[in-house]
């Protein structure tokens, strides 16, 4: 069902972890859809992303493409990351089942997250960033077992 | 050396060598068709005879009430849309659960397309049946209760008995999906009131493709697949011979090493659920303590999804399922797990372990062994459990 490439990415996972004080953060899907993602980054005065760590609640398609989207922008500029799309989170895990396509569209949505809540923290505008679509919502009550 | 446990015997069972073996002949040598005059076919007809009989005994009615099919879902289509179409002029309105199989729900879809109505009767937190709910649903144009024998997601097992005497009390047919406690379970359909039972082969260590719906004597539904005159003009289709001799091989086993296999199954399982319960914190167990199929264990791991721990698992040769979205192929987890009452984010955390009899302790160990490291690792991976631990800090 997964190509070599999210296997890969699901079995070891780059990138897993926190960042403490950390640039920006972004979490985005919710746990009712069974997927959530989110992405912390390191971003120095030159607007690099430094350092990029994420966690994921969510199937193999997901931390996949949560693990390869971190790949993809790590030591670049915010305005670099800014253009990494679904579809070259996809191409790079060489593709991923249909019924998967919407993980994809959540790491790059996790991207747009942190680099919103980091131009917050700033003060900044990032041309080209608009306020992510989905956000997650505060988590219903937690259960006790 | 790669390991491979295999614990999901609710999806389906190898079939055992005496059942191949038996099954065999009738590929090849006995392959005439039983509907044939000639005495070379007369062997086929005794061989569907000897099935029938031993199957018709295991449910304590006469083989004569039992019709093959191809499988669990063609015996539960059978009696649905045909006792609907059979009844429609009594009355259009059905009785079944939330918790069902898809080859009832989805008929019973089909049949509100159809004009008729149906009631959902839901469950308590264990998954069993209310049967309040269930008796204040029967109207004067009720034709037909369908509730499943025993769960196949959660194992739980249903008041059969009592479920049955409403019915019958009511003057309502009664149909049941055994196909998870057939070979599991002791069941006498008369004791029970049943008066259709839905069960397949490829579940109690038979062939896949056959099956048999339990006709009670007297009820004259319709018939779903036309043509020919077998099945006493029931069901037509020149009958699968070598799937029902393997059927009804399957049967003579399940039915004289059912006590002892089971007893062993249940010991086996709550040492299952014991040592995960012990040894994994945040977990629950789905379905009832006592009233669920001897082989069946199903947890829910918080803050973890289910197709990633099935992943995982499966990379350590364990074979298992889970009720999370992305193993249904929807958004939604499993309608069982979401109908005993749990919120989405742990339903889509379980797994479902079913035992079969050849399965030992030290599989089981192995099994739990892996269980601990995935969960702890995809916990550390989630951003659940980190909004958890940092609260509870």
């Amino acid at each position: 069902m997964y190509s070599e490439k999210v296997m890969d990415h699901f079995q070891n996972p780059r990138n897993v972890g926190e960042i403490e004080n950390a640039s920006g953060v972004g979490t985005v899907g919710n746990a009712k859809c069974g997927d959530i993602m989110r992405i912390y980054f390191d971003i120095d005065d030159n607007q690099v992303i430094q350092d990029v760590k994420f966690k994921t609640f969510g199937c193999g398609a997901a931390v996949a493409t949560s693990s390869m989207a971190t790949e993809l922008v790590k030591g670049k500029t915010i305005y670099e990351a800014l253009q990494v799309t679904n579809k070259a989170v996809m191409e790079a895990l060489d593709g991923l089942p249909p019924v998967k396509v919407h993980c994809s569209l959540l790491a790059e949505e996790a991207i747009h997250a942190a680099l919103w809540d980091y131009a917050e923290k700033n003060g900044i505008k990032i041309e080209g960033l608009e306020k992510p679509k989905s956000d997650i919502s505060e988590h219903e009550e937690e259960e006790d077992y | 050396m790669d390991r491979f446990v295999y614990l999901d015997h609710a999806a389906t069972t190898a079939t055992r060598p005496e059942v191949v073996e038996e099954m065999l002949p009738y590929f090849t040598e006995k392959f005439g068709n039983p509907s044939s005059i000639y005495s070379f076919s007369s062997q086929n007809k005794d061989a569907i005879v000897n099935a029938r009989r031993i199957i018709g005994d295991s449910l304590g009615t006469d083989a004569a009430n039992i019709y093959f099919t191809a499988g669990g879902s063609e015996s539960d289509n059978w009696a649905l849309k045909e006792t609907a179409r059979t009844y429609a002029s009594k009355g259009k309105h059905i009785i079944t659960t939330k918790i069902e199989h898809h080859a009832i729900l989805h008929t019973c879809e089909f049949l509100e397309k159809e004009g008729y109505e149906v009631t959902y009767v839901g469950v308590d937190e264990h998954g069993i049946v209310k049967l309040d709910e269930l008796k204040a649903a029967i109207r004067p144009d009720t034709i037909l209760i369908s509730v499943m024998f025993a769960n196949n997601e959660i194992g739980t097992i249903q008041p059969i008995k009592e479920i049955g005497a409403i019915a019958r009390e009511h003057g309502v047919l009664f149909h049941t999906d055994a196909v998870q406690a057939y070979g599991q379970l002791p069941i006498n359909v008369d004791d029970m009131n049943i008066d259709m039972l839905s069960a397949s082969g490829h579940k109690l260590n038979g062939p896949k493709g056959v099956g048999f719906l339990y006709i009670r004597k007297g009820i004259k539904i319709r018939n779903l697949i036309h043509g020919g005159a077998q099945e006493r003009a029931r069901r037509a289709g020149t009958e699968n011979v070598p799937g029902i001799v393997g059927l009804g091989k399957a049967v003579e086993i399940a039915f004289a090493t059912m006590e002892e296999r089971t007893k062993k199954e249940i010991e086996l399982r709550n040492y299952l659920i014991d040592r995960v319960m012990a040894e994994i914190p945040y977990t629950r167990v789905n379905g009832h303590i006592d009233k669920r199929l001897p082989n069946n264990a199903n947890f829910s791991f918080q803050f973890i999804e289910g197709e990633s721990l099935l992943i995982m698992l499966d990379m350590a040769g364990v074979c298992a399922s889970s009720g999370s979205a992305c193993t249904s192929g929807s958004l939604d987890p499993s309608h069982v797990l979401l109908a005993i009452g749990l919120p989405h984010e742990i339903a889509h955390g379980s797994l479902r372990l079913t035992l079969g009899d050849e399965n030992t302790k030290e599989e089981i160990d192995y099994v739990i062994d892996n269980l601990k490291d995935i969960v702890q690792r995809l916990r550390d991976m989630s951003p659940l459990y980190e909004d958890f631990i940092k609260k509870s800090r």
